[in-house]
């Protein structure tokens, strides 16, 4: 039994005197998929961020991939960090001009040297995640002329190209198409099956039953509740969650949710 | 991006540039010397064509080349290090600190020697100032560090405009030609031009991790750069080689604003984005031969009158720079 790729003990994170999470007890192995839920301004990215290695914490010991956050996060180890976690962030930034392709292989900075080159190995690696991602067509494209939907298709293949065996995703379906928010869940449910975790941030409960076996909830107001996405993900728990009333409808055995 | 050895290939290419962008300044002038009488002098030969050679304009070509070199690769820092395509050397208020130096230098009827000496203190006291004020809180944002540039720079402006209203007639010419921009005044370019050659070789190994910070501190962060020590190491290295490019041969406007972008719009040609370690020393090269170029166009264009090359390089940058700005609205941005 290998040890778990994130694990946190007695974690509280709060953000400009606003707690997230009071002594969150959380761990996630390897072949998992967790979303997070909760409602806007409940602390999911931050948390995310936290396990990331963007913000510290309060209290409690927070380790990922065996290395223990928020020290590993900087100088040296932050590059053997780098090939353990990837992080999907929430906005792509393009102040200069870059080919796609040239923009996925940025993923493979953690597995090179300082005076190495990208190798036909990398490009491979980089080719092949454009294809996943569904933008092979478009390797030498601009990004600064790709659409957001599709800017955000190459960020997720940025992230493949890493090769990381934890995945951070920070609303990954921002800017997708159904049918491409729902390659994209699909994309990562392989990945966990191929003994990778995942970690996403979503909006919709529906999503998070089908894809995740896992959910945490952020109640807002430093409460949590982790578990089995089945078990945790019910009308009175998600109507706590989102101060709304939700109601439950089942088709063909997938549960989905809608504001009552 | 290119491959490493497209990359080399054109290094070589612009070093060949280089030489004969130099070989350009030191046969051309009021008194023509040919390519070989050149190479000749440069061995070590004797006679008038060596003396002016040897004596004037290898001192000359060697500090416009060395300038050219640094402002080039200080501006391509400074717009990864403020992920603005729009910043330049000058804009943290460097220059401005220089100026003040300088100017004071002068306005006390100061050797020259003293005018450089002052003119450093001034840009490395700026450089103190604006790095102190921006990091005071130590959150070091970029808008910050920006916003404490610029109102140090105009501060400084304020001071220049203050010593050249005090200043005597006869000292005003000097000043002017300082604040433009003048490489006829460098009598020792060797140490920046070893400046420059030090700050590729620095730049260099951390040129990959500059891609990534060009892209957003998040992203290189999460993929492992230490994005405050490289941060700091950025800004500091290219507050230096401004203040050696300015002390040298004075405020020499748009080689550092246009020729990053030159390079980047010749690479964008090739189907190479947006690489530093390529774009780093290309720019250092390229900066240097436009300014060479532009040095002897300066001394010979009116002859015997000189023009300072500054404001050459701003009436040559200008168009170019709003045609660049131009063609990105173009592109649909």
């Amino acid at each position: 039994m290998s040890s778990p790729l994130l694990h946190a003990d007695a974690l509280s994170v709060s953000i400009g005197g606003h707690v997230i999470c009071r002594d969150l007890e959380w761990t996630v192995d390897a072949g998992e998929t967790w979303a997070i839920l909760g409602r806007n301004g409940a602390g999911k990215s931050t948390l995310l961020n936290t396990v990331a290695g963007l913000h510290r914490q309060d209290r409690g010991t927070l380790h990922v991939g065996g290395h223990a956050l928020p020290e590993a996060a900087t100088g040296r180890r932050a590059r053997a960090l780098a090939r353990v976690r990837g992080y999907l962030a929430q906005h792509q930034l393009d102040p200069f001009a870059s080919t796609a392709m040239e923009t996925a292989l940025v993923g493979r900075h953690p597995h090179l040297g300082r005076w190495d080159w990208e190798s036909l190995a990398d490009r491979d690696i980089a080719a092949a995640a454009l294809v996943e991602v569904d933008l092979a067509d478009c390797a030498e494209r601009d990004v600064q002329t790709l659409s957001g939907g599709e800017r955000q298709r190459l960020a997720v293949a940025q992230l493949l190209a890493q090769q990381p065996a934890l995945f951070l995703l920070d609303e990954p379906l921002t800017h997708l198409d159904l049918s491409h928010q729902v390659a994209v869940m699909e994309l990562f449910a392989r990945r966990a099956r191929a003994g990778a975790a995942v970690v996403a941030v979503l909006h919709d409960p529906g999503f998070a039953v089908r894809y995740c076996s896992k959910v945490l909830l952020l109640f807002g107001d430093g409460e949590w509740l982790a578990g089995p996405a089945d078990t945790v993900i019910t009308t009175t728990n998600l109507t706590r969650l989102y101060g709304h009333p939700l109601r439950e409808i089942g088709v063909d055995g997938d549960r989905w949710f809608v504001p009552a | 991006m290119p491959s490493r050895r497209r990359a080399l290939l054109v290094i070589v290419a612009l070093c060949g540039l280089a030489l004969a962008s130099l070989l350009v300044a030191l046969a051309a002038g009021s008194m023509p010397v040919t390519p070989g009488d050149v190479l000749l002098a440069l061995a070590g030969g004797e006679g008038l064509a060596a003396e002016v050679i040897q004596g004037l304009r290898l001192p000359r070509a060697i500090a416009a080349f060395a300038c050219g070199g640094l402002l080039a690769l200080a501006g391509a820092l400074m717009q990864v290090l403020l992920r603005n395509p729009l910043a330049d050397p000058y804009v943290l208020g460097i220059s401005g600190g220089a100026a003040v130096g300088a100017l004071s230098a002068m306005l006390a009827g100061l050797a020259l020697a003293l005018v450089n000496l002052f003119a450093f203190a001034g840009a490395f006291a700026a450089m103190l100032l604006v790095f102190g004020l921006a990091h005071g809180d130590s959150s070091w944002t970029r808008t910050r560090l920006l916003l404490t540039g610029v109102i140090v720079a105009s501060g400084c402006g304020a001071v220049v405009a203050l010593i050249m209203s005090i200043a005597p007639e006869t000292h005003l010419r000097g000043m002017l030609f300082w604040l433009m921009g003048d490489a006829s005044h460098a009598s020792n370019p060797w140490p920046a031009l070893a400046v420059l050659v030090a700050g590729v070789a620095a730049s260099m190994p951390f040129a990959r991790e500059l891609n990534l910070l060009s892209r957003g501190d998040t992203l290189a962060q999460t993929l492992g750069v230490s994005v405050q020590r490289v941060r700091l190491g950025v800004y500091f290295l290219a507050a230096t080689f401004t203040a050696v490019a300015v002390t040298t041969a004075g405020s020499i406007g748009f080689i550092g604003l246009v020729v990053p972008h030159l390079v980047r719009l010749g690479m964008l040609k090739l189907g190479w984005g947006n690489d530093q370690r390529l774009l780093l020393p290309a720019s250092a090269l390229s900066g240097g031969s436009l300014l060479v170029l532009a040095d002897t166009l300066a001394r010979t264009i009116v002859a015997p009158l000189q023009l300072p090359v500054g404001a050459l390089t701003a009436i040559l940058g200008v168009p170019l720079f709003l045609f660049l700005l131009g063609r990105q609205r173009g592109s649909g941005q």
